[in-house]
């Protein structure tokens, strides 16, 4: 176990300073990061100042590493359209990402679960064919554009919801629904499929060989095996979702991480859109870290050897 | 084998006929109805994107201010002049959609090459060599997948300047994972068939193996993946554009179009279903096909 | 009499996509208090079928149908299906090939053990360890204490089956049904499994149906066998009197396959059965041995009965071997 343990930390540690390395890289390739900074219309002087002043003069590495090591003290630079430092900026739009994020999340738990669970004990039924075309929906549907349905319908045509901004508890209903509900078939299938596997195993005609009650089966030895491999997409899709938040905070207006990414990107404020790159890897290599160690509580083949 | 069905036991009243794979595979295709549904809807977007300058009633970048925001042909004030409407520049709905199924396709079938390409090369060495080739490879998908792939592409389109060329190369870049990961899979279950040793005991090349021996037992698997790539790909397209970081107007991409309704879409609410419905017919096609070739394909069945 | 087990024309049919698989064809037999019996036949000839049927587990789709089966005083083919349960596990225990697969990776060996008796007889955890403590002991795994804190990927499957049969005997059943129990192990751990199981169903005087492809194992242990082919039975009697006078056919070729001591020496060859088994789909009729028959004759495409010569043995040919008395 301390072994594992150690491997997936020594893991996670390399994929988090890769992915340093790509953020930092991101902006220098595409393009001279002092041009941009300065805006098109800038003279070859204060192209020259933006330069010197930011030190993209110097060697690629030694940027990285000033970059990196500040980065670590939690000093992400400062942004240079705001006049603002970066960590404060993303400080004060987390928390909205995050709350959407997590909702999104069970959302998309609460409504796949159960539906890949009766999917699965009911094949070829309505039930399973509701889930299966839920799932299939779901892939196909743009969640911007389900998000753009969900306001004229919900919010313009029947006013039952607020359609932008995240003051209550309510602003967050439609993003929720259209963030979560493009996670659900992934997982869905996966319970589906989890579970079906599980039901036609040898210890399952065991627990019914010795007369154990359905229920029991079910929930003790069925779901309990299939829920493993859930664990740890349920970590990827929650990183998913945080990262396509870019799209539905900008479709409801919702000031979190991902209306700033974009906002940013639009005013070409680099820093901040490297910061929020570095931030949604990091807490996606965070959650698979987490997933992972969840995942050898949950499953004894990992835990006890 | 060939097409003849096998039986034996003729007599016996235990008659068991075989038919073919081939036969098999055309049954079930037949039987699909998700297969069948998908294949139709993949079919009727290819001939919008194909018969586009043929059947297109307008130009579809042809603006006329005097025309704009006209509703479509159900509606009261519609006509058959303009049978989905126009946008707020005036121009026609209809052979937007039209012109703008061959920017899907043709992002879509792109990207997917490029995904293909680095995927399929990267899954072969990983899956075949193993060891540290594998490692590494294992780590490259790890770290992509870290990466919250819209924000980056966003972000790289935008300091690069959108374009299509530029999309496509991004996204191409970027949707790589699952044909590495499918093919790693795949090829280290092949490479412990017999065949494999028996080639490199005949002294086969390690090329000769991997294009003549394991690529051929990949492509059922490739075709599948491919398929449901494309359907990823025209999303993130649309994703894109919808940000304002993809396809640049005039250009008829559909998640422009949804984009630039969306300013309207409170009193024209059509503007933004008309692109959206285009946009999901396709999405559901590619992933109906995608689904029900894996289906038609397994051999031992499936669902 | 009445026997502890009685089963009369079991007909067991699995729906497939290539047709009416049908699996078990009208087989009769029964099961007397410490007593073995033995279903031996080839893999697919339906005896591990009848034993899912006999416990009604079978797959979802599958088709019972009997005219008696009948458990003690208990008609299974009636009994709703939380009685049956109930039965099952409790008085009725069975036995599965696969070790290494048959326990369910996430719980640990005491647990798995427990969960029937705690479902069945409402007695406390603390009696349910004890009797898991008591077992484990008599399947002769030493330590039980520790071994039931442990995880079943943390054994070897010779334990695992050890502890498979602890289960199976964990409520005290009177019938114990062991499909193939010693396949999956290696050769030297399968004798000490079988002794293991022939001792505990004489101490506890259950009856017990073991199924085998292996005559040699049927040989050591069983009282009776009944000899499946294609979903039916082709032979049954008593151990010895099959063995040293098989009737049908393909008991003989069967018999042919195994050496004798004594009897078959160095350099000897021994029998095979030419053909392949033919899948029981369709409309079946005749004999369905008849394409690997030595013996076939035109007359083989008519349907052939069972043949009784005395309680207990009977056959289901139409070549009758000379001077047999037919009693009915």
């Amino acid at each position: 176990m301390l072994i594992y343990f150690c491997k997936r930390l020594g893991l996670a540690v390399l994929v988090t300073i890769a992915v340093s390395m790509i953020s930092f890289m991101m902006i220098r390739v595409s393009g001279d990061p002092a041009i941009a900074l300065a805006g098109e219309a800038a003279t070859s002087e204060e192209i020259e100042f933006v330069r010197e002043q930011y030190g993209f003069d110097r060697p690629l590495i030694v940027q990285y590493l000033e970059w990196a090591s500040r980065a670590i003290r939690g000093d992400l630079g400062e942004s240079p359209y705001m006049n603002l430092p970066v960590t404060e900026m993303i400080g004060n739009r987390i928390g909205v990402t995050m709350t959407l994020g997590i909702c999104a999340l069970s959302f998309a738990v609460l409504l796949s679960v159960p539906l890949g669970v009766l999917a699965a004990i009911r094949p070829n039924t309505w039930i399973d064919r509701l889930a299966l075309t839920i799932s299939v929906i779901g892939q196909a549907m743009p969640s911007f554009w389900f998000g753009l349905i969900m306001i004229i319908v919900l919010g313009v045509k029947f006013r039952l919801l607020p359609i932008s901004g995240a003051e209550t508890p309510a602003h967050f209903i439609m993003p929720t629904i259209a963030l979560g509900y493009y996670a659900t078939p992934a997982i869905m299938r996966l319970v589906r499929s989890g579970m079906l596997e599980v039901l036609a195993s040898d210890h399952i005609r065991t627990a019914k060989a010795k007369g154990l009650r359905w229920g029991k089966i079910l929930y003790k030895h069925a779901l309990r095996n299939a829920i493993i491999p859930v664990v740890a997409v349920l970590a990827v899709q929650l990183g998913f979702m945080l990262g396509g938040s870019i799209v539905i905070e900008t479709v409801f207006a919702l000031h979190g991480i991902g209306h700033l990414a974009w906002v940013s990107i639009g005013r070409s404020d680099l820093p901040v859109v490297q910061a929020i790159v570095l931030l949604l890897s990091i807490i996606y290599v965070v959650l698979t870290f987490l997933s992972d160690m969840l995942n050898a509580f949950l499953d004894p083949r990992i835990r006890v050897k | 084998m060939t097409d003849q069905a096998q039986s034996f036991d003729k007599g016996l009243g235990l008659e068991v006929v075989f038919p073919s794979p081939g036969r098999i595979m055309r049954r079930r295709m037949l039987k699909s109805k998700g297969f069948l549904l998908g294949l139709t809807m993949f079919t009727l977007v290819v001939l919008m994107a194909l018969l586009a300058p043929l059947i297109s009633p307008h130009d579809p970048y042809d603006q006329d201010l005097s025309q704009r925001l006209i509703t479509p042909v159900w509606t009261e004030q519609g006509s058959w002049e303009y049978p989905l409407g126009t946008d707020y520049l005036g121009r026609d709905n209809l052979s937007r959609v039209f012109y703008g199924a061959r920017i899907s396709l043709l992002i879509g079938f792109s990207c997917m090459l490029i995904a293909a390409g680095i995927g399929t090369s990267l899954g072969l060495l990983a899956g075949y060599f193993g060891g540290i080739v594998d490692m590494v490879v294992s780590f490259m998908i790890t770290v992509r997948l870290a990466l919250p792939a819209v924000l980056v592409a966003v972000a790289v389109v935008a300091l690069i300047g959108g374009s299509m060329d530029v999309v496509i190369v991004v996204l191409g870049c970027l949707v790589w994972d699952r044909f590495i990961v499918v093919v790693r899979a795949n090829v280290q279950q092949i490479k412990s068939m017999d065949y494999v040793p028996a080639a490199k005991a005949a002294g086969c090349s390690v090329f000769w193996i991997l294009m003549r021996e394991i690529m051929p037992n990949l492509m059922n698997n490739l075709v599948v993946i491919a398929t449901l790539e494309i359907g990823r790909v025209i999303l993130l397209e649309a994703a894109l554009s919808f940000l304002g970081m993809g396809v640049q107007p005039p250009m008829p991409s559909w998640g422009l179009m949804i984009a630039e309704g969306k300013e309207f879409m409170l009193f024209e609410p059509y503007l933004v279903m008309i692109p959206g419905v285009a946009l999901f017919i396709l999405i559901l096609g590619m992933n109906l096909l995608g689904d029900g070739l894996r289906d038609v394909t397994s051999p031992e069945g499936g669902a | 009499m009445k026997h502890l087990l009685e089963v009369k024309h079991l007909f067991v049919d699995l729906p497939l996509p290539a047709g009416m698989l049908h699996a078990v064809r009208d087989v009769s037999f029964h099961l007397d208090m410490g007593e073995t019996l033995s279903l031996v036949g080839e893999s697919g000839c339906g005896k591990s079928i009848t034993a899912l049927a006999l416990m009604n587990i079978l797959p979802p789709k599958a088709i019972r149908r009997a005219e008696i089966l009948r458990f003690e005083d208990t008609d299974l083919l009636r009994l709703p299906d939380e009685q049956m349960a109930q039965l099952r596990g409790a008085k009725m225990a069975m036995i599965f090939q696969e070790p290494m697969t048959s326990l369910d990776p996430c719980y640990t060996i005491g647990n798995q053990l427990e969960e029937a008796i705690l479902e069945h007889k409402g007695i406390s955890r603390h009696q349910a360890r004890e009797r898991a403590v008591y077992l484990l002991d008599k399947v002769g795994i030493t330590g039980a204490d520790s071994r039931l804190k442990q995880y079943p990927h943390q054994l070897s499957g010779g334990l695992r089956q050890r502890i498979m049969i602890a289960m199976g005997l964990m409520c005290g059943p009177s019938v114990i049904i062991a499909d193939e129990p010693t396949t999956a192990l290696d050769v030297t751990i399968q004798a000490q499994i079988l002794e293991l199981l022939a001792s505990l169903q004489r101490e506890f005087n259950m009856g017990m149906i073991l199924i085998t492809h292996d005559l040699g194992v049927v040989a050591r242990v069983a009282d009776r066998l009944a000899i499946m082919y294609c979903g039916q039975v082709v032979e049954t009697g008593y151990t010895a009197d099959v063995f040293a006078n098989p009737l049908h056919p393909y008991t003989r070729g069967l018999l042919d396959c195994i050496p004798v001591p004594g009897k078959t020496k160095p350099g000897d060859k021994l029998g095979s059965i030419a053909g392949i088994v033919p899948t029981p789909i369709g409309d079946l009729f005749g004999c369905s041995f008849r394409n690997r028959c030595p013996q076939a004759g035109a007359d083989c495409v008519q349907n052939v009965d069972l043949l009784e010569l005395s309680p207990g043995r009977a056959f289901r040919c139409l070549d009758r071997p000379e001077g047999l008395e037919v009693s009915s």
